[in-house]
């Protein structure tokens, strides 16, 4: 039992490594790509992890209080955790992690839980650039949450199930059984709320570096900020990974993985280099407005094809 | 890391009110010491050499060359190099060209809240010797009386290359380990803040803006 156990967990610490070195050279990916579009070479693909680095061998740190210090903890745990329960490789013993019968809850609760701590944690830093981002974040979140549950909530009807081992069972034997072409309606839903969860261009207010010093973590520096760096790869790869299961079919190895998750992330890049930033206000208005809708609609059509 | 003993453990901060002093801190900032091991060092040096983020912080006309060095024609990306808009997460202060007494103190604040090690460029003619400032009545002649300069790059104004020059360069002083302002600045913590209060005359900000 115990040795069955510390097995699970060196597993489980094998797919972190992965999925966060795969998150940071995704990363470097997407910014190299951005560069070539604007005529420059950009960065090398050590970046990210040089940076990591160096900010985690920074020589002075300023402590604003036990909350301060915990928000990146709290960021990286919740990262962490969304990582845990979700299958990452299909039918793989070794990178199935800790599904079980009612992940799906326990990963949206997850992907919360990072963000109220970082607000907590930058919240005490006290710096009002944090407040400002944090409400624009939060409202934001708020916002977009909205048509990712609406479409959870189809696709829960549509298999009938809470696990996500299940959802991505139902999806195999070919493209047709994807959600994305069973339940189209839901997936659209979620993938607007995508956009928003990405925080790409036009949902990058409560970052906006030009104008509130990129948002809450402001006041974050040296190794505080290396955590919040490698939550942020960390998690990206995290939710595009449940995406992929939840909408694209999931994957049975790391290399349909790749194709699928950088795929995903492709729709919130081009979206983002062609549009401009809304504001926090026409953002909330925007998701309470079309993705909410598509993600009710999602509710009714999965009602009228599915259940008799 | 070690850390160096406090000599004097308190500041005065006598530019504050009663109440506000309460609301500061009154640390002494302290000089760090490098790894005890020194190829820990040296690759925590590659690595701050490797990732210099420059603090978006234009302080006189010399700054318009920092936008062609992020942009196509010079990309200095490539380098390890971006901008980041908050001075906690800065490691290199580029003071772009003059410095009249105003923007000094603003530049003290942001310098201070930078964490170690930190590193200053200085551009432009007017940081060294006051350039064709050198007789006003509110630009500052030499800068490195007030804060520890690692590089000068002159001209006026000096060309991106130059400046891309001076980047690279100070890459190579990092990882030699020749870069150490942030501890010249401690170790000479009272005559740098006697100089500072000298020109800056509303003083009304902590003696270290932690």
């Amino acid at each position: 039992m115990i040795a069955e156990w510390f097995g699970r967990i060196g597993n489980f610490s094998l797919t972190l490594l992965i999925v966060a070195v795969y998150g940071l050279l995704v990363g470097a990916f997407i910014e190299r790509t951005i560069a070539k579009v604007q005529g420059r070479i950009g960065i090398p693909y050590r970046q990210p992890f040089i940076n990591i680095l160096k900010t985690f061998v920074k020589r002075t740190a300023v402590m604003h209080g036990i909350m301060f210090y915990l928000g990146p903890v709290f960021r990286l745990a919740g990262g962490i955790g969304t990582l845990a329960f979700i299958p990452v490789i299909y039918g793989s013993e070794t990178f199935g992690n800790f599904s079980f019968a009612g992940d799906l809850f326990l990963v949206i609760y997850f992907m919360f839980f990072g963000q109220l701590g970082m607000a907590l944690g930058a919240g005490e830093s006290g710096h009002p650039y944090s407040a400002i981002g944090i409400a624009r974040g939060l409202s934001q979140m708020t916002a977009y949450e909205v048509p990712f549950a609406l479409a959870i909530i189809s696709i829960v009807i549509q298999y009938d199930t809470l696990s996500i081992t299940e959802i991505v069972a139902a999806q195999q034997g070919g493209w047709q059984n994807w959600t994305l072409f069973t339940n189209w309606v839901a997936t659209l839903a979620a993938m607007l709320a995508f956009l928003g969860m990405t925080g790409y261009s036009p949902f990058d207010i409560f970052l906006a570096p030009q104008e509130i010093p990129i948002g809450p973590p402001t006041e974050f520096h040296s190794a505080y900020l290396s955590f919040l760096q490698t939550n942020r790869a960390l998690f990206g790869a995290t939710k595009l990974v449940l995406f992929m299961n939840l909408f694209f079919g999931g994957a049975t190895g790391w290399v349909e993985l790749m194709i699928k998750t950088l795929a995903i992330y492709m729709v919130a890049i081009v979206v983002g280099v062609a549009f401009p930033r809304f504001r926090v206000d026409q953002s909330i208005r925007f998701f309470f407005k079309i993705p909410t809708l598509v993600g009710i609609f999602s509710i009714i059509y999965v009602q009228m094809m599915f259940t008799s | 890391m070690k850390k160096t003993p406090d000599t004097n453990t308190t500041l005065e901060n006598a530019g504050l009110s009663p109440e506000d002093q309460l609301l500061f801190s009154n640390a002494r900032p302290r000089a760090y010491e490098p790894y005890p091991i020194k190829a820990i060092e040296d690759f925590a040096n590659w690595a701050r050499a490797n990732s210099l983020w420059i603090l978006a912080f234009g302080t006189g006309c010399c700054s318009i060359e920092l936008r062609p060095l992020m942009t196509a024609r010079f990309d200095a990306s490539r380098f390890g190099v971006a901008g980041r808009p908050t001075p906690r997460q800065s490691s290199v202060f580029i003071i772009g060209g003059y410095v009249s007494v105003k923007t000094l103190k603003r530049i003290v604040r942001s310098y201070e809240q930078m964490q170690g090690p930190k590193f200053i460029i200085a551009l432009g003619s007017c940081p060294a010797n006051g350039g064709m400032y050198f007789d006003s009545y509110n630009t500052i002649n030499q800068f490195d009386l007030y804060l520890p300069v690692d590089l000068y790059v002159t001209g006026c104004m000096p060309r991106p290359e130059a400046l891309l020059g001076a980047i690279l360069e100070l890459q190579d002083d990092i990882k030699a380990g020749k870069c150490d302002g942030a501890n010249r600045y401690v170790e000479h913590f009272d005559e740098y803040k006697a100089n500072q209060k000298k020109v800056i005359k509303d003083w009304n900000m902590p003696d270290y803006n932690w």
